[in-house]
């Protein structure tokens, strides 16, 4: 207990939290100077979007040379553990918000403007014309709302997708037990693999989107099955990316060979969070796509 | 990275350079606490421009419109820059103390969250100033009202991403300080309830407000980027919107009780020289109410025509919170029983949260009873039920910690005098305050008006004057904290002569760093376990 | 000093302390079961805090208390759970009775649309031909404080919805813009009023009378100001009174089909301005910086007309400016519409006949 490298490492000043946050503020604030019409909006944005970039780097950065100079016990390392977990049990709650409005549209909303379980007033008075059903392509009042031609289906690349993201848990796995095997070929191939389908999977997902829009005319102004469809997608698309990110780095440390059987915080921490982003897929595929 | 483990030595960079760089969890805390104080004045400020409003009828000072934007800004800088940052001070002085941790598990995440604080608040205070003003409907923004909200509306929901985003880390950071980093001895079963009840509230913080952060997002999807989450044209629902809201905000209102729940249970042992009764008990209760907060979040949503076995689903489950609530109470009863009492500061906040908390209580519960909801809701009882839990609940339970804490912080006594001087205006003044308005809402006046009939008036006129009263008496207790800041006797490690606990085996004030060995636990170093 | 407050309330109802009894069973019930729960959570508060007192009398150290060691007990522990529980199962039998009651909105005897609108209330018996808009009428004078306030200052409209007495009135709620909740004390609830959906409720008055209310749900700048006013009447007055608006409403047709002059026009407009529309763009058509636009000088109520027209008759998706096509008559919007052109310093002489609004529908 009392040998001093034992203790717990504590940082000192640190200069990326102030920076982080004026990133931020420049980039919600051009964002929101974008929305509202005014001026400069996007090129605060930008910038307020390099800074964040530098600012992770260099964060992470700082983080891995003390990780590599041995400043970490065990003790950080089950620290950075739990904060993962609760991390990713945010994001859960996260997409729970959608998933809810998912389920609240075509559970009740949908059915109540048709007339079910005693709104039938609502139907009568207001919608006389709609009839429920789900996907919904037509609308109570189509003419605020740029109308789907058809629902996405389910088979094809969807099923693809599933697929692909299924494979790349199995090689990130298959990763792992290298790494801790200390077979460093088999963690580098298993990394580039997973990664690989990580791409491919957006690559899929972005030809997707193009088909949904140019030929489905389905976009988030399609109504609530357009905007629960676009809103779940984009959402999961956007922490595909992110975990696919987060791995390359990893992949990255691999090959500057980082890592050991028992210290490798940082490739758990991403195969969790990829396994996370499989398992939204999952629900999704399910629920948005397939029923 | 050169920084040895050895240079623990206070390196503190000169200035207010100092303040923006810390990672130390003491620095931390006084900033969230000095941040929260300003927030309180701020929306106090805009409080007051509510109440004399509406000391008299007809418009006397503002506009309609202005009147809506002080109601929703006064909610949510209370809300959110004053009672939750408030608590998460605490949180960053007195948990690592109180566990014997060296500082917290995450000390540059701790430095982030906090300063996402003041950009996140620059942006909704901005607003104030913004083409179409603030935005006006309501701390609930419900839709389709705040879609009409001007050029506010984009800043509104980004700082509340920005505040969200600071409330998770900062839950994240506690939680893993106090899964992680207790000194070996303290079990889950020998945490001080503080600690227990700041375990649960941060559980609280990392369900809830990325659900916020969520339904914001819809809203702001819905008005410019054509998504019809809450237009029926399109298949959705305005009501949607209060649900996932409200799934968050009910937890949200228990996010703001629970920690000052642990204070109250920590003050009350001090001061009557005896355990705290039930610990058991007190954590389980803790817990129950954390679970059922996630289960009755429609109880705000009673007159908007759900279907009947929902309604009787959310009437029952909200009772049910009044079981583990009322165990902490008696228990907080029991304690007192039989001690040997003594009345400082602190105990007289504690004692009357205790009272003034339970009134509140009690006027939720009578919300909670959906037929008689069909008739309070909307009106000044709501308004009275929550700010008894809020004001003399909450923000009392903050009055306490402080003066509790205060010499373990500054080394010095806070004035005893001042402070109980504080104290009697505050009571007299809340309650001249808030009291008469449940009158009002009995009697049918609406909230979120800024004009009524002219049966409401005299007890308008008596919470205004309560409320004016109230907040100047706020000024005192400014005083007091920077008089005791600068000024004022020595205070000796072990402050009260009843405190037990880790954080006052340490010298006051409390070193730079502390606990850079993990201490052991000496016989009777734990509150509630009797000596 | 709080609980004699509350002990006092229901001796002083006259004071308005207390909650209205109401003039329907439903509200006599509710009133009963509020009664209730507060002498039940008085009854507890004084053994709380009694318990409490005492002890802070006794057991201080200043008496010379010794501190006790005691800091758990199982059994008294179980019964503080056991006891509560079983009084909120009293509590919830008969909100449980009243609660179904409340929902139960079959076999009515005449049903009633409500529906909401930034900031009025719109009326419409479905059983008889009749529909109108419900608004304050108090002056802004009095708002303003520039005259002494009315009795029922803020409480009163131009045309109360009239009821029939002992019978049951199911309402059809509903709202064209923001939410509303539709609310009068006397009548026991509340129901909001929900943009696309409709919300049903029932009432069953007892006596003939004045019942007053308001808008119960924040609905923007105005809020406050968009009152309910019942008039509670026997059967038969409440026949008499369906005719004559029915009379009423057909003259008012025929009116539509005349020619109208620039004069009478912008006389009828200037009513239907300061009713309606003066709520957002304000006495004198100068509006609200960067909320409502003025009309005073402004590009289409000087421009070509029927841009002025297309905007009066369907609003603006997404603000506050709503479709008034549904709301107003051909000649209230015929008026308004020359009105606004020939006020406020737009004089361009221009008039629009109900006719042209006819053919724009
Ligand atoms: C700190 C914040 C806080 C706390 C702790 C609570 C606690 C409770 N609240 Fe409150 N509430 C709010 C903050 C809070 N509330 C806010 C901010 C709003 C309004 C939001 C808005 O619309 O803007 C609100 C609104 C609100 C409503 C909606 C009203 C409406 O809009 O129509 C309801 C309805 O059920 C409700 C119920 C309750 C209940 C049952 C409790 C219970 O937890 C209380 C339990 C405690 C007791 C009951 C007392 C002690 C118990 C005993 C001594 C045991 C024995 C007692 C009995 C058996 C009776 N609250
Ligand atoms: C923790 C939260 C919190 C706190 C601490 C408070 C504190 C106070 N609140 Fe607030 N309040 C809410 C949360 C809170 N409130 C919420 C959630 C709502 C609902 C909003 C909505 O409907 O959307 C609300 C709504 C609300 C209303 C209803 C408005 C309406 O419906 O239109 C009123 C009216 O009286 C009110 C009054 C007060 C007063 C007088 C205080 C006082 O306790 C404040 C005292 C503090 C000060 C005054 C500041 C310190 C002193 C000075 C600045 C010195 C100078 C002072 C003078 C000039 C006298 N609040
Ligand atoms: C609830 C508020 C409200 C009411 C009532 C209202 N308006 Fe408007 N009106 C608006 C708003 C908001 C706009 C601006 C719409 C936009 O963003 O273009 C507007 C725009 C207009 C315009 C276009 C002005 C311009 O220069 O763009 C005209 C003309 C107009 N209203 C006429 C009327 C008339 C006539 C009535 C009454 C019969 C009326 N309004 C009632 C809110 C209202
Ligand atoms: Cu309509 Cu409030
Ligand atoms: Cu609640």
């Amino acid at each position: 207990m009392s040998s001093a490298t034992e203790r717990y490492y504590l940082p000192h000043n640190s200069y990326w939290p102030i920076l982080g946050s004026i990133g931020l503020c420049a980039l919600f604030v051009g964002f929101a100077r974008l929305l509202t019409g005014a001026n400069i909006g996007s090129t605060l944005m930008i910038f307020g979007g390099l800074i964040m970039v530098l600012m992770l780097v260099g964060w992470f950065g700082t983080v891995i040379r003390e990780s590599q100079s041995g400043s970490y016990n065990q003790q950080v390392g089950r620290s950075y553990r739990w904060g993962m977990c609760w991390f990713i049990f945010s994001e859960v709650m996260f997409f729970g918000a959608f998933f809810a409005a998912l389920f609240y549209a075509r559970v009740l909303s949908v059915p109540w403007l048709g007339g079910e379980g005693g709104e039938a007033s609502t139907h009568l008075f207001l919608w006389p014309d709609f009839i429920a059903a789900w996907p919904l392509l037509q609308l109570p009042d189509a003419s605020q709302f740029s109308v789907a031609k058809a629902p996405m289906e389910a088979a094809g690349i969807p099923a693809l997708n599933t697929l692909i993201l299924l494979s790349s848990a199995a090689t990130v796995t298959w990763a792992h037990w290298a790494l801790k095997a200390e077979r460093r070929r088999q963690l580098i191939v298993g990394l580039i693999l997973t990664v690989s389908l990580g791409l491919l999977f957006l690559a899929l997902q972005a030809y997707e989107y193009r088909h949904a829009f140019t030929e489905l005319n389905l976009s988030i102004g399609s109504g609530i099955y357009g905007t629960t469809f676009i809103m779940l997608t984009g959402f999961h698309g956007l922490h595909v990316t992110v975990g696919a990110i987060m791995l390359m780095v990893v992949l990255g440390r691999s090959l500057a060979g980082h890592f050991t059987p028992l210290g490798h915080f940082a490739f758990e921490a991403s195969a969790w969070y990829w396994h996370f982003v499989d398992v939204v897929w999952l629900l999704l595929f399910t629920f948005v796509y397939w029923l | 990275m050169t920084e040895s483990v050895h240079a623990h030595a206070d390196e503190k960079p000169p200035g207010l350079w100092r303040w923006v760089v810390t990672t130390n969890h003491k620095d931390i805390g006084t900033l969230y606490l000095l941040f929260a104080l300003l927030m309180f004045f701020i929306g106090g400020s805009m409080s007051m421009v509510i109440r004399t409003e509406l000391f008299q009828p007809g418009l006397q000072f503002t506009d309609p419109l202005f009147f809506n934007q002080m109601t929703t800004m006064h909610a949510l800088v209370m809300i959110f820059g004053a009672v939750m940052p408030a608590f998460v001070g605490l949180a960053n002085w007195q948990i690592p103390l109180m566990i014997g941790a060296p500082d917290m598990a995450f000390p540059r995440m701790n430095n982030w969250s906090f300063w996402i604080l003041p950009f996140a608040f620059s942006m909704l205070l901005s607003t104030l100033f913004m083409p179409g003003g603030a935005p006006a409907g309501g701390w609930t923004m419900y839709p389709p009202l705040v879609l009409m909200t001007g050029d506010a509306f984009p800043y509104l929901i980004f700082s509340i991403h920005l505040m969200g985003l600071s409330s998770l880390m900062g839950a994240i950071n506690i939680i893993v300080t106090i899964l992680n980093m207790r000194t070996p001895d303290m079990n889950l079963m020998k945490m001080p309830l503080f600690v227990w009840t700041w375990l649960v509230t941060a559980f609280l913080l990392i369900a809830a407000m990325p659900v916020l952060a969520g339904v914001v997002t819809m809203l702001l999807t819905d008005r410019f980027f054509g998504s019809s989450f809450f237009n029926a044209a399109g298949g959705g629902d305005p009501v949607m919107f209060q649900h996932i809201f409200w799934f968050f905000g009910h937890p949200e209102v228990y996010i703001m009780i629970l920690p000052a729940f642990g204070v109250v249970s920590t003050i009350i042992p001090t001061f009557a020289r005896k355990p705290l009764f039930g610990y058991a008990s007190m954590v389980y209760a803790t817990a129950s109410i954390a679970f059922l907060s996630f289960i009755v979040w429609a109880h705000h949503m009673f007159t908007v025509g759900m279907p009947l076995a929902a309604e009787l689903f959310f009437m029952y489950s909200t009772m049910l919170i009044a079981v583990p609530t009322g165990v902490k109470i008696f228990n907080w009863v029991s304690t007192m029983w039989r001690g040997s009492m003594t009345f400082e500061t602190p105990m007289l906040w504690a004692i009357s949260f205790v009272v003034l908390f339970t009134i509140g209580g009690f006027s939720g519960l009578m919300l909670a009873i959906t037929p008689a909801d069909f008739q309070y809701q909307d009106t000044y009882f709501v308004v009275a039920h929550f700010h008894y839990v809020l004001v003399t609940g909450s923000v009392f339970g903050i009055f306490g910690a402080v003066y509790y804490w205060l010499p373990k912080w500054t080394g010095n006594m806070y004035n005893e005098r001042l402070g109980k001087i504080h104290f009697w205006c505050s009571i007299v003044f809340s309650n001249l305050l808030y009291f008469p308005q449940h009158f009002l809402g009995l009697a049918g006046m609406p909230r979120r008006v800024p004009d009524y009939a002219i049966q409401f008036t005299d007890w308008n006129q008596v919470s205004s004057i309560g409320g004016i009263g109230f907040g100047l008496t706020q000024l005192i207790f400014v005083y007091i904290v920077f008089q005791t800041i600068r000024s004022g006797s020595k205070a000796p490690a072990r402050v009260w002569d009843g405190a037990i606990g880790l954080e006052w085996s340490v010298p006051s004030p409390a070193p730079y760093h502390t606990f850079q060995e993990p201490p052991k636990l000496a016989e009777g170093e734990l509150q509630h376990e009797g000596t | 000093m709080v609980l004699p407050g509350l002990a006092a309330s229901p001796a002083q109802a006259d004071f308005a302390l207390n909650m209205r009894q109401g003039v329907t069973p439903i509200s006599r019930e509710i009133y009963d079961l509020h009664m209730i729960i507060l002498w039940i959570c008085v009854a507890i508060g004084a053994l709380v805090f009694g318990a409490m007192f005492y002890s802070i009398v006794r057991h201080r150290r200043s008496k010379g208390a010794v501190a006790a060691k005691f800091h758990e007990s199982t059994l008294v522990e179980v019964i503080w759970t056991l006891v509560p529980s079983l009084i909120l199962v009293a509590m919830a039998i008969p909100a449980t009775r009243t609660l179904i009651a409340m929902e139960d909105t079959s076999d009515p005897d005449l049903t009633i649309q409500v529906t909401g609108y930034q900031w009025k209330w719109h009326y419409r018996y479905l059983d008889d031909e009749v529909s109108f808009f419900s608004l304050l009428a108090t002056p802004s004078d009095q708002i303003k404080n520039r005259s002494p306030k009315g009795e029922n200052y803020l409480l009163e409209v131009d045309e109360p919805l009239v009821l029939p007495i002992r019978k049951k009135i199911r309402f059809l709620l509903g709202s064209n813009d923001v939410i509303h909740a539709w609310w009068v004390p006397d009548l026991g609830w509340k129901r909001d009023a929900i943009p696309g959906f409709i919300n049903e409720s029932w009432t069953w008055i007892e006596e003939p009378g004045t019942y007053r209310g308001q808008c119960a749900e924040l609905c923007g700048r105005d809020h406050g100001f968009m009152p309910i006013v019942v008039e509670a009447k026997t059967e038969e007055e409440y026949r008499q009174w369906v005719e004559s608006r029915k009379v009423a409403q057909r003259s008012e047709q025929a009116l539509a089909e005349q020619e109208w002059g620039l004069e009478q026009l912008v006389e009828r407009g200037e009513d239907v301005y300061n009713k309606i529309c003066a709520a957002c763009h304000q006495p004198g058509g100068v509006g609200i910086p960067n909320v409502f636009p003025a009309l005073k000088g402004s590009p289409v109520a000087t421009g070509p007309v029927d841009a002025h027209i297309e905007i009066v008759m369907k609003g603006k998706q997404g603000t506050a400016m709503q479709a008034f096509a549904d709301q107003l008559s051909d000649l209230d919007i015929a008026a308004v519409i020359s009105y606004e052109r020939n006020a406020f310093g737009n004089d361009s002489g221009d008039m629009v006949q109900p006719a042209q609004i006819k053919s724009a529908r």
